[in-house]
C-alpha cells in the first residue's frame, strides 16, 4: 500500500464522522494547548526573574559583612550586622590586578527625608562615583556624585525617580532644590533613570549621597555596609570571588576561612538559584498540563477501539481483497497519528493564544519557544502511535472469515 | 486450474473436534461456471473459504494455478487473494459512504497499481459488470440492491482474477433482480471466459451454472454437468 493511498484512506475515514473526529481532536488540542501555555508562563517568569537580577548589575560580586560575634562565645547577631568592612578594603580590592572593572563601596540606611513640606522614608546610599557603572544606573538629568564631591564631603544628593516623585511631585523639578536628611541639608544635583519596580523591591526609591558625607554626617563611623565589585567577564567571576576572599582574609588577619567576618556573594549563584526555582516551577506546570494530554490520548484510543469494532466487516472485506496485516495496522495507526497531529497543530495555536492572553490580561510575561512547539508536535505524534498501536494491532489481527460474518 | 484432493477441515472448539469437510476432491478448469450447492451446515461455506484462500485445510491438497495453497502463511494467502481471487458476497460489503469508483478502486490500492493506470481498469470492470456510467459517482448507499451487487462484481473483476467466488450473491435480492445478477455472471463467463464459482443453497440459483457440485455433510454427493441450464438472455438495466 502506497503512502499517498494511506493518507487518502485516512482522510476519508476521518471525514466520515466529522463530529466524533473533532471531539477526539479537541482532547489533544486542550492537552497540547495547556502544556504550551503553562510552559510559556513558566519560561516567561524565568526570563523576568533573570532580567530583574541582571538589572542590579552585570557580572556583579557583592561583599557584605559577616556575623557579629562575641569573643569566644557563639552568640551571633546575624549576618551583615558586623561592622568589618571599610573604604580601605574597597580601595585594596580596586587595586587588585586581575579581572575587576570597578568597585563601589556603599553605606546604606533608611532615613526620614523632608523637602519643603513633603516627607518620605527612604533608603539613603552613601557611595562613590563608580557606583553607576557597577550597578547599571543611568542619570536622567543633572549629574551623579563625583570623586570631587567625595573628597570634599559635599552635601549633595542624587534622587531616584520614585524618591523624586515622593518629594517633589510626579516628574517635579528637583535639581537645585534642597532636601533634609536626618537634620542635614543636601542640595539635589541629579536624578537617575527609572529601572522599573519589578523584582526584588524598587530600585528607584533611593537617594544617593557622597560616601564620605554619609559616613561623617549620617552614620558617624567609617565602616561601609556593602562593597559591589564588577568583574570583567562572567568567566572570571569565580576567580575574582576567590581573589577578593583571599585578600580580605589577609587584610582582616583571619587564618580560618570558616571564621571570615564577611561574605562574598556571586551574582551568577543568585541567577542559578532563581533559575532552578523557576525551572522546577515550569516542570510542575508542564506536568499538570501533561495529565490532560494523557487524558486526550486515552480519548484517541477509545475512539480507535470503537472504530475498529464498528468497521469489523470493512476490515474483513479489505483482508478478503488482499490487504495484509501490515496494511490494516498501518491504516489504523495513520488515523490515530493524523488525529493527534491535527490536535497538535491546533493545540500549539491555542497554547500560543492562551500565552498571548495571559501576557495582555494578567500582565505576566510569557515566552513561547520553538523548542516547546517542536516538542509538542513530537509528543502528539508519539501519543498517536502509543495510543493507536493497540487498536491497530487488534484490527490487523482480526480473522477475515469472522470479520466478514460480524453483525 | 483448481485441484482439490482429499480436503479435510476439522474445527476444534473446547476440545471437541468437528469435521466439517471429510475428504472433498474435485477439479475445475479455466472458463468453467460451477455452482457449489448444499444446505446450510453442509460445509459449502468452509469449502468456499478454503477455495478463496481465506482459510487453509487441516489436511489434503489445494492447488490454484499449479500453486499449492494448502499450507501458506497469512501474508502469502493475502497475496493469493489479491492477485487470483475476486469475491462477491451476499451482503455486498461495499464501503457505504464511498463512491462507486472508490469502491472498485480499492483492490488496486492494495495491489499497488499506479494511480494513473487505475481509472481505465476501473471503467472496464464497471462496464463488464453492466453498471450505467451515470451511477459511477454515486455513493454506494444511494444505489439499489442490484446496482450494489454489480459494483461488488466490478470490484471482484478489477484485478483480473483467476476465479470469481460468489457466495450467495442473490441472497439479499428479490427474484427478478437476482435473475439479472445471475445473467451478469453468465455473460462474464460466456463473453470474457471468467472462471466463476457460485456458492448457494438454492437449487434454482444453481441451475444457472454449467456444472453443479452437490455437497452434504462435508462430502460430495454429486458432481455433474447441468443439463437444464437456465439462461438469462437479456442484459436489462437495473
Amino acid at each position: 500500500m502506497k503512502t499517498i493511498d494511506i493518507i487518502q484512506e485516512t482522510y476519508f475515514a476521518l471525514t466520515v464522522n466529522k463530529v466524533r473526529s473533532g471531539l477526539t481532536i479537541l482532547g489533544i488540542v486542550i492537552g497540547i494547548g495547556s502544556v504550551i501555555a503553562m510552559v510559556s508562563i513558566g519560561q516567561g517568569a524565568q526570563g523576568t526573574i533573570e532580567a530583574s537580577i541582571q538589572s542590579i548589575g552585570s557580572n556583579l560580586l557583592i561583599v557584605t559583612p559577616g556575623a557579629q560575634r562575641g569573643a569566644g562565645v557563639q552568640v551571633s547577631a546575624g549576618r551583615g550586622s558586623a561592622q568589618t568592612l571599610t573604604k580601605e578594603d574597597a580601595d585594596a580590592i580596586s587595586n587588585q590586578p586581575i579581572g575587576i572593572t570597578a568597585t563601589a563601596p556603599e553605606v546604606s540606611r533608611r532615613y526620614q527625608v523632608t523637602a519643603r513640606g513633603t516627607n518620605t522614608n527612604t533608603q539613603v546610599i552613601g557611595t562613590i562615583a563608580s557606583y553607576p557603572t557597577v550597578r547599571n544606573i543611568a542619570v536622567e538629568e543633572g549629574s551623579f556624585i563625583t570623586d570631587q564631591n567625595v573628597r570634599s564631603l559635599s552635601k549633595v544628593a542624587v534622587l531616584g525617580p520614585t524618591a523624586r516623585d515622593d518629594l517633589f511631585g510626579q516628574d517635579g523639578s528637583a535639581i537645585g532644590q534642597s532636601i533634609r536628611i536626618n537634620k542635614v541639608d543636601f542640595k539635589v544635583v541629579g536624578v537617575t533613570k527609572a529601572k522599573g519596580g519589578t523584582g526584588f523591591g524598587s530600585q528607584d526609591d533611593v537617594i544617593f549621597v557622597p560616601l564620605s558625607t554619609a559616613q561623617r554626617f549620617l552614620a558617624g563611623d567609617t565602616y561601609v555596609t556593602t562593597i559591589s565589585i564588577q568583574a570583567q567577564s562572567a568567566d572570571q567571576m569565580t576567580q575574582v570571588q576567590q581573589q577578593v576572599t583571599d585578600l580580605l582574609l589577609d587584610r582582616h588577619h583571619i587564618d580560618n576561612p570558616q571564621l571570615a567576618d564577611f561574605q562574598v556573594l556571586n551574582q551568577a549563584d543568585i541567577v542559578a538559584t532563581a533559575s532552578s526555582v523557576t525551572g522546577t516551577f515550569t516542570i510542575l506546570l508542564g506536568a499538570i498540563a501533561g495529565i490532560s494530554l494523557v487524558v486526550g490520548g486515552i480519548g484517541i484510543m477509545n475512539m480507535m477501539l470503537t472504530t475498529v469494532t464498528e468497521r469489523t466487516r470493512e476490515i474483513g472485506l479489505r483482508k478478503a481483497i488482499g490487504a495484509k496485516r501490515r496494511d490494516i495496522s498501518l491504516q489504523f495507526l495513520a488515523e490515530a497519528v493524523m488525529l493527534t497531529l491535527l490536535g497538535g497543530v491546533f493545540g500549539v495555536l491555542l497554547g500560543w493564544l492562551l500565552a498571548l492572553g495571559v501576557s495582555s490580561f494578567a500582565g505576566l510575561a510569557t515566552t513561547v519557544s520553538t523548542t516547546a512547539m517542536l516538542l509538542a508536535f513530537a509528543v502528539s505524534a508519539a501519543i498517536g502511535i502509543i495510543f493507536g498501536y493497540y487498536p491497530a494491532r487488534r484490527a490487523a489481527g482480526l480473522n477475515p472469515i469472522e470479520a466478514l460474518r460480524y453483525e | 486450474m483448481i485441484e482439490c484432493k482429499d480436503i479435510v477441515k476439522i474445527y476444534t472448539n473446547g476440545g471437541v473436534e468437528t469435521a466439517v469437510l471429510k475428504g472433498v476432491s474435485f477439479s475445475i478448469k479455466k472458463g468453467e461456471f460451477v455452482a457449489i450447492m448444499g444446505p446450510s451446515g453442509s460445509g459449502k461455506s468452509t469449502l468456499m473459504h478454503i477455495l478463496g484462500a481465506l482459510d487453509t485445510p487441516t489436511s489434503g491438497e489445494y492447488k490454484l494455478d499449479n500453486h499449492d495453497v494448502s499450507s501458506l502463511s497469512d501474508n502469502e494467502l493475502a497475496d493469493i487473494r489479491r492477485n487470483k481471487i475476486g469475491f462477491v458476497f451476499q451482503s455486498f460489503n461495499l464501503l457505504s459512504r464511498a463512491t462507486v469508483l472508490r469502491n472498485v478502486t480499492l483492490p488496486l490500492v492494495y495491489a499497488e497499481v499506479g494511480a494513473d493506470k487505475r481509472r481505465p481498469l476501473v471503467e472496464k470492470a464497471l462496464r463488464s459488470a453492466g453498471l450505467d456510467e451515470d451511477r459511477w459517482s454515486h455513493k454506494s448507499n444511494q444505489l439499489s440492491g442490484g446496482q450494489m451487487q454489480r459494483v461488488a462484481i466490478a470490484r471482484a473483476l478489477v484485478n483480473n482474477p483467476s476465479i470469481i467466488l460468489a457466495d450467495e450473491p442473490t441472497g439479499n435480492l428479490d427474484t427478478a433482480t437476482g435473475e439479472i445478477v445471475l445473467g451478469t455472471f453468465q455473460q462474464l463467463n460466456r463473453d470474457h471466459q471468467h472462471t466463476i464459482i457460485l456458492i448457494t443453497h438454492e437449487p434454482y440459483v444453481a441451475q444457472h451454472a454449467d456444472r453443479i457440485i452437490h455437497i452434504q455433510d462435508g462430502k460430495i454427493l454429486s458432481d455433474k454437468k447441468n443439463d437444464q441450464k437456465r439462461i438469462v438472455h437479456s442484459h436489462p438495466e437495473l
